[in-house]
C-alpha cells in the first residue's frame, strides 16, 4: 500500500514515520511530477494552509487533487490538512472549519479524550482549528469541550489535532490505514 | 501539567518547509501571507535600514505589531534584544506568536542571554555553531536559526554557520559515549543535549537558515546545507518585485531539490536586492550574543 504525502510545508516529515513504522510504503508530494506516481491514499499534514493553499494553485496540484479526493481516493488531513478539506477550501469534506479557533501560540494546549471506536488518545492541539459545521454525510469522531475535533466522512478523515506528534500511540493512524484497505 | 516546552517546539515544526518573511507594514504582511509565508517577521526597519540607519535598534512599537497581527492569520513574530526579558514580557502580553531574541537588534545585555524558560511563548535564537545553538537551547529557545549576516544580501555567513553546525553534529554522532562528556566540557552545554545530538544526529529543535537569503537558489542551497526552512529579511522587500520574489522563494523551498523547477523559479524576478559583501560591512552582527 502506498500513501502519498502532501510535502509542500508543514510537518509532512512526522507522518511519513509513524506510517512507515506501520509497515505502510510512503513517499512525498512536492509537485506536478510526484503526484502522478501511483497512490492508494493521500496526507495532507499541519503546516499552514494559506501557504499550502499557495503553492498547491502554483504547482497547478489543486485541481487534481481535489478531483482525486472527490472520486474517492483515501484521505487524512491534520490541522491545516483539515481546513484543506473544508468547504471554503477544496471542498471535498461537508465540513466548515474555523481556522485559529483557540487563538494564539499561547493558546495551544495538549490533552487527552475519546476518540470514537478507539478510545482516549492523547492530542496536540497547535494553533489549532475546530470544526464548527458539519454535515448529514459527516460522522463525528471526537469532540473536546464541546467542539468537534475529528471527523469522517466516507474515506476522508480529518483531526484538528496532531496525532503524528504523539508516535508512541499510532491508533489514529491505523484506524487511518483500515479505512484506506476497507 | 501542560509541557509549554514541547508544544513550542511542535509549533516549530509545522513552519518547517516553509519561508518565515521580514514585514514592515500590515501592507506587507498581507503580500507576505499571500505569496505563501508560512509566518511573519513584524519589525520597524528590515536589517539592511538597520545597518543603514545605524545607532541603537530596539523592539518594534507593540501597536505597529498587533496592526500586522490583525492583518494576516499565520503566526506573526517580532524581535527583541539579546538578554533584554522586560521587552520579551512585552511582546508575550501582546501574545506574539514566537519572540526572536536577535543579534540584529543592539544587544541590551553583553553577558547574559534571556532566561526563556520562564515564558510562555516560544523563542527562537540564532547560532553560528553547535555549541552557540545547545546553550540557547539549554535556556529555553524551542526554534534556531543560522545568525547568518543579516541585512547585507550575501549568504556567505548563513552557509558558514549551517555547514559548521551540520558537520559539527556529524563529529557527535561519531563520538563513543565515554567521549561524549568531553564534547559537552567543549562544547560548554549541558550534556544532555550532546547525548540527544549524539543519539538523533540532529539538533533538539527545527534549525532554520536565515541572513543574506535574497534568492530562490539561495534558499534553495541552505535547503540542501540542512535548513529544516528559510527566514527571508531584507532579501524580499529591498527587491525590485516583493511579490514574485517572495512567492518563487516559498516554492523553492518546496522543491528545493529539483533544479528544473528551480531555474523556472528563478526567471524574470526583476532586480534583486543590492546587497553589500562581508568584507564590505563594519559591523558583524552575528558576533553579538554567543
Amino acid at each position: 500500500m502506498k500513501i502519498a504525502i502532501l510535502a509542500l510545508q508543514g510537518a509532512f516529515a512526522e507522518h511519513q514515520i509513524v506510517l512507515e513504522n506501520l509497515g505502510a510504503e510512503t513517499f512525498l508530494i512536492r509537485n506536478r511530477e510526484d503526484w502522478n506516481l501511483e497512490k492508494h491514499a493521500l496526507v495532507i499534514p499541519g503546516g499552514e494552509s494559506t501557504a499550502m493553499t499557495r503553492i498547491m494553485r502554483d504547482l497547478n496540484l489543486w485541481e487534481p487533487i481535489r478531483s482525486a479526493i472527490a472520486e474517492g481516493l483515501p484521505v487524512f488531513g491534520t490541522c491545516a490538512g483539515l481546513i484543506m478539506l473544508d468547504d471554503k477550501h477544496l471542498g471535498t469534506m461537508d465540513i466548515t472549519a474555523q481556522r485559529n479557533a483557540y487563538g494564539r501560540q499561547l493558546g495551544s494546549f495538549y490533552t487527552e479524550d475519546s476518540f470514537e471506536g478507539i478510545g482516549m488518545v492523547p492530542m496536540t492541539f497547535i494553533r489549532a482549528p475546530f470544526i464548527e459545521r458539519v454535515g448529514k454525510e459527516v460522522e463525528v469522531l471526537s469532540t473536546v469541550a464541546g467542539r468537534v475535533v475529528a471527523a469522517r466522512q466516507k474515506k476522508q478523515l480529518v483531526c484538528a489535532f496532531h496525532p503524528e506528534l504523539t508516535p508512541s500511540d499510532t491508533r489514529i493512524h491505523e484506524y487511518f490505514l483500515t479505512l484506506v484497505q476497507g | 501539567m501542560e509541557d509549554r516546552t514541547a508544544l513550542n517546539r511542535q509549533l516549530a515544526q509545522m513552519l518547517k518547509g516553509g519561508v518565515i518573511m521580514d514585514v514592515t507594514t500590515p501592507e506587507q504582511a498581507r503580500i507576505a501571507e499571500a505569496a505563501g509565508a508560512c509566518a511573519v517577521m513584524a519589525l520597524e526597519r528590515i536589517p539592511a535600514d538597520i545597518r543603514a540607519a545605524g545607532g541603537v535598534s530596539r523592539m518594534s512599537d507593540p501597536k505597529m505589531i498587533k496592526g500586522i497581527q490583525e492583518a494576516v492569520s499565520i503566526p506573526v513574530m517580532a524581535k527583541c534584544r539579546i538578554g533584554h526579558f522586560a521587552e520579551a514580557q512585552i511582546l508575550e502580553a501582546i501574545e506574539i506568536d514566537y519572540i526572536d531574541e536577535s543579534e540584529v537588534l543592539s544587544p541590551a545585555d553583553d553577558v547574559y542571554h534571556i532566561d526563556k524558560r520562564q515564558f510562555k511563548v516560544p523563542f527562537v535564537c540564532g547560532a553560528k555553531d553547535l555549541g552557540e545553538a545547545l546553550r540557547r537551547i539549554s535556556e529555553g529557545a524551542t526554534m534556531i536559526r543560522t545568525k547568518g549576516e543579516p541585512g547585507t544580501g550575501d549568504v556567505v555567513q548563513a552557509v558558514r554557520h549551517m555547514r559548521m553546525m551540520q558537520s559539527e553534529i556529524r563529529r557527535i554522532t561519531s563520538l563513543c559515549a565515554d567521549e561524549l562528556y568531553e564534547a559537552a566540557k567543549q562544547l560548554r552545554v549541558p550534556f544532555e543535549l550532546v547525548q540527544y545530538v549524539h543519539d538523533n544526529g540532529r539538533l533538539p529543535v527545527v534549525n532554520f537558515a536565515a541572513g543574506g537569503v535574497a534568492t530562490p537558489a539561495d534558499a534553495a542551497l541552505m535547503m540542501q546545507l540542512g535548513a529544516e526552512g528559510v527566514f527571508v529579511g531584507s532579501g524580499i522587500f529591498k527587491s525590485g518585485n516583493p511579490e514574485k520574489r517572495a512567492q518563487a522563494i516559498v516554492k523553492a523551498v518546496t522543491n528545493y531539490n529539483n533544479p528544473k523547477i528551480l531555474a523556472e523559479l528563478s526567471e524574470d524576478l526583476g532586480e534583486a536586492m543590492v546587497g553589500i559583501n562581508e568584507d564590505e560591512i563594519q559591523l558583524l552582527m552575528a558576533e553579538r550574543g554567543k
